[in-house]
């Protein structure tokens, strides 16, 4: 079997040895170092605001569908759910022969994708519900420079990730900061303790959220298209039992009068 | 039947046209008669007593969603998944009718718990409803195969590795568990022969065996008629009709009263469906949002909470047969309820402090050991998870002790009931 030339066990070995320099430099700065925590961020995007979905939709299509496919969605369906008119709709086929009925796909096949990036791109129908619009959106947003990594990039959440860092030229690459949890004591443990701006992109950290938020946005309504129309429909459906409740209560207590 | 005759001297309404001409072929109005107005079930019911008839409405929810859901689902391994993103996305109202049936079979099961607990807590299950009780645990086991078949259906990677793990269990029988196996999936993992003879015994066989059994149940119930929150047998006092003092006709009284129960559990029904139908992951898991996947494994596998304190019990031994073992005779425990208790009275309100503890015990750890099932079973969790197995034991295997050594408090001659 050939096995990958960058084995992770080099890479522990490097990071230790640095790791080792790197403690002897800055036991002080150490000595509050907090590994970074993504995993709790939450996205707080807004289903119901179709402007964001639009945008969200437009960034998808500039950005991610050369590679990611939405199967289960057809453009026509999109344009409809998001108010998005015919003319704009002729923007968004943005990938040859395709037509406004159509599902989403992506030109690139899974096989290419394998040969190209190690993992062929998944399907992101269904990307917000199997992990969470939280998830897509901390995967989004930690991106930093990894000079190890073939992409010339690694992400905190999921480390060692085949994705090319896409979104580079709005965001740039962040850099890591690193530091020795173990200062002061023998060996190191190297964590991440922060992403900090290093190459410079288009957009600032605000608006790159804003961006990021949208396109979650957009796959969160791409895993349920009806998820505005059930909850607008709940409200109506519970109102209504509440009435009924409550008649069956008085038609109950009617009843109930005479049994001693 | 005798019952009818129950109403014999309310003078006979002279029926004209075609309610005349319906009733002398199909009996309606005797049967209401003598099935709904003339069925005397205590005044006293609570809280507990509308499970039964939401149970119910439950199965009929199911079976109806469960037909519309059957005209676009495709069993089978490439166009499972496919077809139930389909119904979601491009069948009218599929969403609807796909949370209707997903929520339902969440909900069948808090239903079927409140049920059951009620019966632990009145004595319910003591003579002379010992048979009521077992056909009841006939379909607490037939709801289990139900469940876990249908789960399979979508064929999600959670479908896929709860199948091959709980399948798997069967293996753990002796000798014949290898064969056993291999017959279940028809083949040598789950594979499409398997969703396949899933999908029949789910649409056909096992609602069929709960359709016979529910009527079996009600029936049982009719000939014993219903125990109350007392625990006190009302036909022990009779009106010089013959019905009891205590008693008052199902129909009116617990028909609009089981509608108001209706309406309470519409709300929270409708209330999942339409604002949390994953329940933050409980009743339709994420993983199972992924189409199933042999060459990758869940983080990990866990069960749909219902079957969540069983699996607790099975891993919390290191043996996989004795775990298995364990778990089979945490369910078959109940069938034997009905001899394990000796006290001489059947509802809590009239037994001793031990016996309160012991049920206390035993919801706690159910409860518990629901929890530790969810989680990765880590130390802590495995040491938990042992002792609440213990006391969930603890409940049955000493029940005929404490039942008879406690001091019980006296039963009154009628039945509680405040107007
Ligand atoms: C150049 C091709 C390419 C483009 C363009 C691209 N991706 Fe990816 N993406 C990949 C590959 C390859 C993977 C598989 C990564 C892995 O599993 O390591 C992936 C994986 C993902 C995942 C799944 C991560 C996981 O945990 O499995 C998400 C979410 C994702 N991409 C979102 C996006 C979004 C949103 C865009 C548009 C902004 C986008 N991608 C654009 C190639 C691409
Ligand atoms: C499909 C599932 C079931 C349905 C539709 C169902 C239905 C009913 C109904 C309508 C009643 C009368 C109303 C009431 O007492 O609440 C009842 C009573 C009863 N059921 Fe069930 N049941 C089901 C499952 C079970 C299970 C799993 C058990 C226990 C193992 C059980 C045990 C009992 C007992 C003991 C009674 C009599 C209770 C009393 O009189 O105090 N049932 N059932």
């Amino acid at each position: 079997m050939m096995r990958s030339k960058f084995s992770p066990l080099a890479a522990l070995m490097l990071i230790a040895i640095v790791g080792i320099n790197f403690a002897e430099a800055s036991t002080e700065a150490a000595a509050q170092c907090r590994g970074l925590d993504v995993k709790h961020q939450q996205v707080n995007n807004d289903i119901g605001n179709t402007a964001s979905l639009q945008r969200g939709a437009r960034n998808f299509m500039s950005y991610c569908v050369t590679c990611h496919s939405l199967k289960y969605n057809r453009y026509s369906r999109i344009a409809k759910d998001l108010g998005i008119p015919d003319a704009e709709l002729d923007k968004f086929l943005v990938l040859p022969n395709v037509k406004k009925t159509d599902y989403v796909t992506a030109p690139l096949s899974a096989s290419d994708g394998e040969a190209w990036f190690g993992k062929a791109p998944p399907d992101l129908s269904l990307i917000a519900r199997s992990r969470g619009p939280d998830y897509v959106y901390q995967y989004l947003t930690s991106f930093y420079a990894d000079a190890g990594s073939v992409t010339g990039v690694n992400n905190l959440v999921l480390p060692g990730t085949a994705m090319p860092h896409v979104l580079s030229s709005l965001q740039g690459v962040p850099d890591a900061l690193r530091c020795n949890l173990a200062a002061g004591q023998p060996g190191a443990t190297i964590v991440i303790s922060e992403l900090v701006p290093g190459v410079v992109g288009q957009l600032d950290s605000e608006q790159y959220i804003g961006f990021v938020r949208d396109t979650v946005n957009f796959l969160d309504y791409a895993g349920e298209p009806t998820k505005a129309l059930r909850t607008s429909l709940g409200v109506w459906v519970i109102l209504f039992l509440l009435v009924f409740t409550g008649f069956a209560y008085l038609l109950k207590q009617e009843y109930w009068r005479d049994v001693k | 039947m005798t019952m009818a005759n129950e109403n014999k001297d309310n003078p006979t309404i002279e029926k004209k046209g075609f309610n005349a001409w319906l009733n002398k072929r199909l009996p309606i109005d005797e049967f209401v008669n003598s099935q709904l107005i003339g069925y005397f079930a205590p005044k006293n019911f609570n809280f507990w007593y509308f499970f039964g008839a939401l149970a119910l409405l439950v199965f009929v929810i199911q079976i109806l969603s469960g037909i519309f859901l059957t005209m676009n689902y495709k069993p089978g391994e490439l166009t499972a998944f496919d077809s139930v993103e389909y119904i979601m996305r491009e069948i009218e109202w599929g969403w609807l009718i796909r949370y209707m049936h997903s929520t339902g079979a969440s909900f069948f099961f808090i239903v079927i718990y409140m049920h059951m607990f009620r019966a632990l807590m009145y004595g319910s299950y003591r003579g002379p409803r010992e048979l009521l009780w077992i056909i009841g645990m006939l379909l607490y086991l037939g709801l289990m195969a139900e469940a876990f078949m249908g789960y399979v259906l979508p064929w999600g990677n959670m479908s896929y590795w709860g199948a091959q793990v709980i399948v798997n269990l069967f293996g753990t029988i002796p000798v014949i568990g290898g064969g056993l196996v291999e017959w279940i999936r028809g083949d040598y993992g789950i594979a499409d022969a398997t969703l396949n003879r899933f999908f029949a015994l789910h649409v056909i066989a096992v609602p069929f065996a709960l359709a016979f059994l529910i009527l079996l149940h009600i029936v049982a119930l009719r000939q014993t008629g219903s125990n109350n929150p007392d625990g006190i047998e009302i036909k022990a006092n009779l009106n010089n009709r013959g019905n009891p003092l205590d008693g008052i006709p199902f129909h009116p009284y617990y028909t609009v009263k089981d509608l108001f129960g209706v309406g309470i559990f519409l709300l929270f029904f409708c209330g999942v469906i339409f604002f949390v139908p994953t329940f933050g992951g409980l009743f339709l898991e994420k993983p199972n949002f992924e189409p199933a996947n042999p060459l990758s494994t869940p983080e990990h596998i866990a069960p749909v909470w219902y079957f969540t304190p069983f699996y607790a019990m099975l891993r919390a031994v290191p043996d996989q047969q004795m775990g298995a073992l364990l778990m089979t005779l945490a369910i078959v425990a109940f069938f034997f309820l009905p001899w394990l208790d000796r006290s001489p009275v059947k509802s809590m309100r009239y037994k001793g402090w031990i016996s309160r503890t012991f049920l206390g015990f035993f919801v706690v750890s159910f409860i518990a050991l629901g929890y530790f099932g969810m989680m990765p079973a880590d130390g802590l969790y495995v040491i938990l998870a042992r002792i609440f197995t213990t006391l969930y034991f603890a409940y049955f295997i000493l029940m005929p002790w404490y039942t008879r050594v406690e001091k019980t408090k006296p039963l009154p001659e009628r039945v509680s009931y405040d107007a």
